[in-house]
């Protein structure tokens, strides 16, 4: 791992492989949204179960990233890897925007299926709170001045919220709740049938990997934020 | 005298001068409690249903007013690099502050809680809930936002940064706590009253831990 920490070294690797990462994010989505188009209608909800191959994987992967935000921070803490709090900082905004598309997608399907858009519980609202930390977070990360303390202060808060991934995670069976019980990762296996599992399945890889070709953009582009205010530093100086 | 006891004496001794923090989250916690029936309307059934929640929800707003001037008065003035220095571990300043903040906002807040709920209807077999659940929820309100406190210090406008990151991570004791009263109301045991305790306990002893965490950051450059 500390073999990558050097950046120029990041920069060198993760330049050659974004264009694959990116054709083959490209291609899952293909992929995807042409399975979710040629799924049969659901028996019960019709046509709106499609929703299904949009929301589920935006949820899977904005939990993700906050798991992700929550690992970098403590290698960053504790590893004093430099590059994971830049992969920390960058992956937050990407987490707050799947966890908002999730939200909202989920609404939207909420109206037709239950008949409301929104209700308060167990899953529901953990979600909503889970994009109030990442918002707290890219606020905190904004908010102090120093890059270093900033990433400490920043990591702290990250790990302080972890907690909230698995109440997400199990509230659906702690709570009654609207919301879809455990259906996929359960004892016994998935409820749902192939026909819908396959599309769910390349949709939520086609969202990680766009989530992991956008951190990379995003981390490059720190770094070399970083160095122009670098030399910018040193041709005042 | 010990460290803890010296730096708990000075501190409930600034905060319940004039001008300390502890009537003003007084005075802010009745202000909410008295501005509610205006926006939901005074229908008594519909006070009695809510008053609960209402009150916990005022309790935890008036406990962040004195928050973000937890660490921060003595940061500005130098105090805490001398405490730093002091045969106290962060951790033992960081309890300390929780507890001064807990026996001078929510303790008062507890106490005063039955008055209010009474402005707001609630049924009498609710108000030994809602003052046990008062009681044990704002030590973790307390050790939350000295978690985020510790966070926030060195920022300049770190006071309106602190509600933001504290509410979140507060959720749970407001859930819980709120739903004890409620479950009292309505004659169900759901356990909240026991998970609002556990809850608290955990808080109370791993915020210091993290409180101190932060502060060794914010003093360290």
């Amino acid at each position: 791992m500390f073999s990558y920490a050097n950046p120029k070294r990041f920069m060198e690797l993760s330049g050659r492989i974004l264009p694959w990462l990116g054709a083959a994010t490209a291609i899952l989505f293909a992929v995807g949204v042409y399975l979710s188009f040629t799924a049969p209608a659901d028996y019960q909800q019709g046509a709106t179960v499609r929703i299904m191959f949009i929301h589920v994987p935006a949820a899977w992967v904005a939990m993700m990233a906050y798991g992700f935000m929550a690992l970098a921070s403590l290698i960053g803490l504790v590893n004093r890897h430099p590059l994971a709090d830049v992969a920390a900082k960058q992956a937050a905004p990407l987490g707050a925007l799947f966890t908002v598309l999730a939200l909202i997608t989920g609404s939207l399907w909420g109206r037709p299926m239950w008949g409301t858009y929104w209700q308060w519980d167990g899953r529901l609202t953990s979600f909503l709170l889970l994009l109030f930390l990442f918002l707290g977070y890219i606020a905190l990360w904004n908010a102090i001045e120093n890059e270093v303390r900033a990433a400490k202060a920043a990591a702290i808060l990250a790990l302080v919220g972890v907690v909230n991934l698995p109440i997400i995670e199990f509230s659906v069976q702690w709570w009654t709740t609207l919301h879809q019980g455990e259906s996929i990762f359960r004892k016994g296996g998935p409820l749902i049938s192939a026909v819908f599992l396959w599309p769910l399945f390349v949709m939520a890889a086609a969202y990680t990997l766009l989530f992991f070709t956008l951190l990379i953009v995003r981390m490059r582009t720190e770094i070399l934020e970083r160095r122009a205010r670098a030399l910018a530093l040193g041709a005042n100086a | 005298m010990s460290a803890f006891a010296a730096l708990l004496a000075r501190d409930v001794r600034l905060a319940t001068r004039a001008g300390g923090s502890a009537m003003l989250a007084l005075a802010f916690f009745a202000a909410v409690v008295t501005l509610v029936p205006f926006g939901i309307g005074s229908e008594a059934k519909l006070l009695a249903r809510v008053a609960g929640g209402v009150v916990w929800v005022a309790a935890v707003l008036a406990n962040l007013l004195a928050l973000d001037r937890l660490f921060q008065a003595d940061y500005e003035d130098g105090s805490l690099d001398l405490l730093a220095l002091s045969p106290l571990a962060f951790e033992g300043i960081a309890a300390a502050k929780i507890s001064v903040h807990w026996l001078t906002t929510g303790l008062p807040l507890t106490i005063l809680s039955p008055i209010l709920a009474l402005l707001l209807n609630l049924p009498t077999s609710a108000y030994v809930a809602l003052v046990m659940s008062l009681l044990i929820g704002t030590p973790a309100i307390s050790a939350i936002g000295a978690v985020a406190a510790a966070l926030t210090l060195s920022i300049r406008r770190g006071g309106l940064l602190l509600p933001l990151l504290v509410l979140p991570l507060l959720t749970p004791v407001v859930i819980f706590g709120a739903g004890a009263v409620l479950a009292k109301l309505d004659g169900i045991e759901n356990g909240a009253f026991w998970l609002l305790a556990a809850f608290s306990v955990a808080a109370v002893l791993l915020a210091p831990f993290v409180a101190a965490a932060a502060l060794r950051l914010n003093l360290s450059e």
